[in-house]
């Protein structure tokens, strides 16, 4: 397949085409397969993180050091010329002339799509403020087919904070291509928010809402969990929700033997760690993919052959 | 010869926006902030129009709008047809229609968008939506209603 990534940016889910989504997700598999240290050989990558994330710009830098590349960066914006005024477009412009791509994590939403307007090397979206965070998507993509070898017409739940979570939106955006179907368990204040169920509609993609996680549990082939954040509700109101969306083992018995639970992680308590020893528990998993996800964005983009 | 009856008078240099559906023109008098140019405004509301039954017609003196203004009031009343007038002629007529995309006329109403800080052209994408018009944020992907944009 010809390297339909090569010298492009990597800024929104919905900007990639289905056949870039799946060589990135075949190319995430194969390194993951037979690992190269040679991809990246000579070239130096920006790590541009603007806001503190550890997680993500580790996985990022591992992935840069693993495919045999050099990285630069900062991983607060505070100690950047951005505190001093200095504009986005400045920083791309100043930044993309040192380095051959640009990984770059921003607190503002669409800060990723101006700065590649400004680079002169690809960028690669590590999260803009509550926009976009491709990489996640990616990783996601990677697990669920590992998982169920197949992304098309699976039955998707997904539980928590569905309003602000930036993950379920991109996943959905994603996996309506392959035509999956969707089950919603959210707090009423916290649903799924209309613009992706209308994009849901648009594909002829069903969804639905359940009531309770034993039902989407019982019904779906990935269980896709994040955490409802108290401060989100007052005392009152979050006593009536408490313990409501959090996964415990029990909740899994009647399960298809397929199903798999993912979390984007950090977890709290939305899923007990009961659920760790079950065959269902796959997000440490899921994490380890976030390398081998990024692996791939980083060698297509700088590789015009994988 | 017959001279032909104006129900609001006629201008003879400046813009005149006809067949604005009946109800609209105080609203796109005020969004488009129209009294602010300091020229004379005639407006007039609830005339008889062969094609829509009533409409609204505003009438400016010594203004001429540009496409950019032009777009976005096809965002509101993509009915509406702009007259140039030139020495009491029309010179140019302008059928409205509702553009795929539209630049630098609105800014993001999310406050966190990267492009309220940056040098870069707002920029939305124009979708209709269950009837109603709704613009995607070409930076921050956010959809809004045409409202809101508008508030702005």
């Amino acid at each position: 397949m010809a390297n339909l990534l090569y010298r492009q940016n990597v800024i929104s889910v919905s900007d990639l085409t289905t056949e870039q989504l799946e060589l990135l997700l075949d190319t995430a598999l194969k390194l993951k397969a037979s690992p190269r240290d040679d991809l990246l050989a000579g070239k130096l990558i920006g790590s541009c993180f603007f806001e503190p994330s550890t997680r993500t710009r580790l996985s990022f830098e591992t992935a840069v050091q693993r495919l045999g590349g050099k990285v630069i960066g900062f991983s607060d914006g505070a100690n950047t010329s951005a505190k001093k005024g200095e504009t986005l477009a400045d920083t791309a412009r100043i930044i993309s002339s040192y380095t051959d791509a640009i990984i770059q994590r921003h607190p503002k939403d669409g800060a990723a799509r101006i700065t590649a307007e400004f680079s002169s090397v690809p960028v690669i979206n590590a999260g803009d403020g509550t926009n976009q965070h491709p990489s996640q998507t990616l990783l996601d993509l990677v697990t669920i087919y590992e998982t169920q070898g197949r992304l098309n017409q699976l039955k998707i739940a997904m539980c928590g904070d569905l309003k602000y979570g930036r993950t379920v939106h991109s996943l959905c955006q994603a996996l309506k291509r392959w035509g999956c179907e969707f089950a919603f368990v959210s707090p009423p204040s916290l649903a799924m928010p209309e613009y992706i169920t209308e994009e849901l509609d648009e594909a002829g993609c069903r969804h639905q809402v359940f009531s309770s996680l034993e039902e989407a549990a019982q019904w779906a082939d990935i269980l896709y969990m994040t955490r409802v954040q108290r401060e989100r509700f007052d005392e009152q109101e979050f006593a009536k929700i408490q313990g409501k969306f959090n996964l415990n083992a029990a909740m899994l018995a009647g399960a298809k033997p397929n199903l798999r639970v993912l979390h984007p992680l950090p977890r709290v308590d939305e899923i007990h760690p009961d659920v760790d020893a079950t065959p269902y528990a796959y997000y440490f998993e899921q994490a380890t993919n976030g390398v081998y996800a990024r692996m791939a964005m980083l060698s297509l983009v700088l590789n015009e052959e994988v | 010869m017959e001279k032909k009856q104006y129900s609001v008078e006629a201008i003879e240099n400046g813009t005149v926006i006809d067949h604005i559906p009946a109800g609209k023109g105080l609203a796109i008098l005020r969004q488009f902030k129209l009294l602010h140019y300091g020229s004379a405004v005639t407006v007039g509301f609830n005339l008889p129009s062969k094609t829509q039954g009533s409409k609204d017609i505003i009438k400016i003196s010594g203004v001429t709008l540009d496409d950019a203004a032009a777009n976005r009031l096809a965002l509101f009343a993509p009915e509406a047809v702009v007259n140039t007038i030139d020495r009491f002629q029309v010179v140019d007529k302008r059928h409205l229609t509702m553009p795929d995309e539209i630049r630098a006329v609105f800014r993001c109403p999310n406050s966190n968008c990267a492009s309220l800080s940056e040098p870069v052209q707002s920029r939305f994408y124009v979708k209709k939506q269950h009837g109603q018009t709704r613009l995607k944020c070409h930076y921050c992907e956010k959809t809004f209603s045409r409202d809101s944009v508008t508030e702005a």
